[in-house]
């Protein structure tokens, strides 16, 4: 049996508990069938198939995502074979709800959709909700985070900083 | 057919590399710690995408072809690179300036790109297209700072503007090889971008207070292979681990 996820991901039921394990090295809260990032698992005998899709051009943690998952499924007793795939592109949009509530939870502001990010990332509009105190009278200090997919907020209610993850559509 | 193709992709690619390796020699030396991290990550965006491009051009050329030895075994006259991407870091005003130059340039080339009926060469520029939409947004905000701030950071950016504005106009070259890619629907016509091109950063530079150049003459060179003066020492540094220790990995 396949399933088939809001996302277009289609991934094999015997692989999906052993991929969905597998959690991003940079925001180990999220797992990679959540992120979005496993587009394709079957299974062919003891051979797993497997298309994953960089969320930026130069992820460092591809590499390390796709030797984490080789390593999962021969734990479980597979052959794996992972193929990196570029199209269709990532987009945040294919982060599911529970992973969006994953990263809240975890110290992330989730991305906004496209026209909202726009206007926070311009400074036009205030609306991402610090995800301690969920005050959205914050301010992005810079449009460049501690990874390719974050841009850098200050919340100025608690004054704390945070990463938010930023909309790429 | 596919050594034109690789030729083509190589005119794209090596661009980025070059901008890339200057924007990593920045790493821990930006004015502020937000600046570095930006241009850091506009750096690592530059090569993942050119990651991309060579991963597909070793592909088209089979045999011993690596993306590595595609960066990195090369001779200075094999690099198809930009003029204005070898261009030293100065100073901020210049990184900015540079960075303002070629984004431009990069989101109009990119967003043609993904019409291209090369399916890789079309997914690869999708992808780039999201990032350097947000590449285009941060150098034109720190040109409209620079320009539109103090007395000493106009008067910096003006500077860094009228030295690399003469390099603008060869981002724009095609050869033969190009233009035969471009008419099979596979590359993009870079002359027919170039006025719109230049209507978007003119007006850019007005916005932020400061002279459009008044340039005599534009500088030709660097996709042909003959580069600046600066080309040899950023490759030399770049290539001195493979060509000390061949076929190292980390």
């Amino acid at each position: 049996m396949v399933i088939r996820l809001p996302q277009g991901q289609e991934i094999d039921e015997v692989l999906y508990p052993i991929l969905d394990a597998v959690s991003d090295p940079e925001i180990p809260v999220l797992s990679i069938v959540q992120m979005g990032v496993v587009r394709k698992a079957s299974l062919e005998a003891d051979l797993a198939k497997i298309e994953i899709t960089p969320t930026y051009s130069g992820c460092p943690a591809m590499d390390v995502i796709g030797e984490d998952v080789r390593k999962a499924l021969n734990k479980a007793g597979f052959d794996a074979e992972v193929k990196l795939v570029l199209s269709p592109a990532w987009t945040t949009d294919w982060l599911s709800e529970q992973a969006r509530a994953a990263l809240l939870e975890y110290g992330i502001a989730p991305p906004l959709q496209a026209d909202a990010d726009k206007a926070v990332l311009s400074g036009a509009e205030r609306m991402v909700v610090c995800p301690q105190c969920k005050s959205s009278n914050t301010r992005m200090i810079s449009a460049f985070g501690s990874t390719a997919c974050k841009a850098l907020f200050q919340c100025l209610d608690c004054l704390e900083p945070f990463d938010y993850f930023k909309c790429l559509k | 057919m596919e050594n034109k193709l690789v030729h083509y992709i190589l005119g794209i690619a090596d661009s980025n590399l070059i901008l890339g390796q200057r924007l990593g020699e920045l790493c821990g030396h930006g004015p502020n710690l937000e600046t570095d991290i930006a241009l850091t990550n506009i750096s690592l965006d530059l090569f993942g995408q050119v990651r991309s491009y060579y991963q597909y051009a070793s592909t088209l050329l089979g045999g011993d072809a690596t993306e590595d030895s595609l960066a990195f075994l090369r001779l200075e006259r094999e690099y198809r690179t930009a003029l204005l991407c070898q261009q030293p870091n100065t100073d901020f005003a210049w990184v900015i300036a540079r960075q303002f130059l070629f984004d431009a340039y990069h989101l109009i080339l990119v967003e043609m790109l993904v019409k291209s009926s090369d399916e890789t060469l079309s997914a690869i520029a999708k992808k780039a297209v999201m990032e350097v939409r947000y590449h285009r947004r941060f150098s034109s905000d720190w040109l409209m700072r620079l320009g539109d701030g103090t007395e000493e950071s106009h008067r910096r950016v003006q500077e860094a503007l009228d030295n690399l504005y003469i390099h603008a106009d060869a981002l724009f070259a095609m050869d033969e090889h190009d233009n035969a890619i471009a008419t099979s629907g596979v590359g993009v016509d870079l002359s027919a971008l170039k006025k719109e091109y230049f209507a978007q950063i003119n007006a850019d530079i007005q916005k932020a207070t400061l002279v459009v150049p008044e340039v005599p003459y534009f500088q030709k060179g660097g996709k042909d292979g003959v580069h600046s003066e600066h080309m040899g020492y950023i490759l030399s540094e770049m290539q001195y681990m493979q060509r000390s220790y061949p076929n190292m990995t980390w």
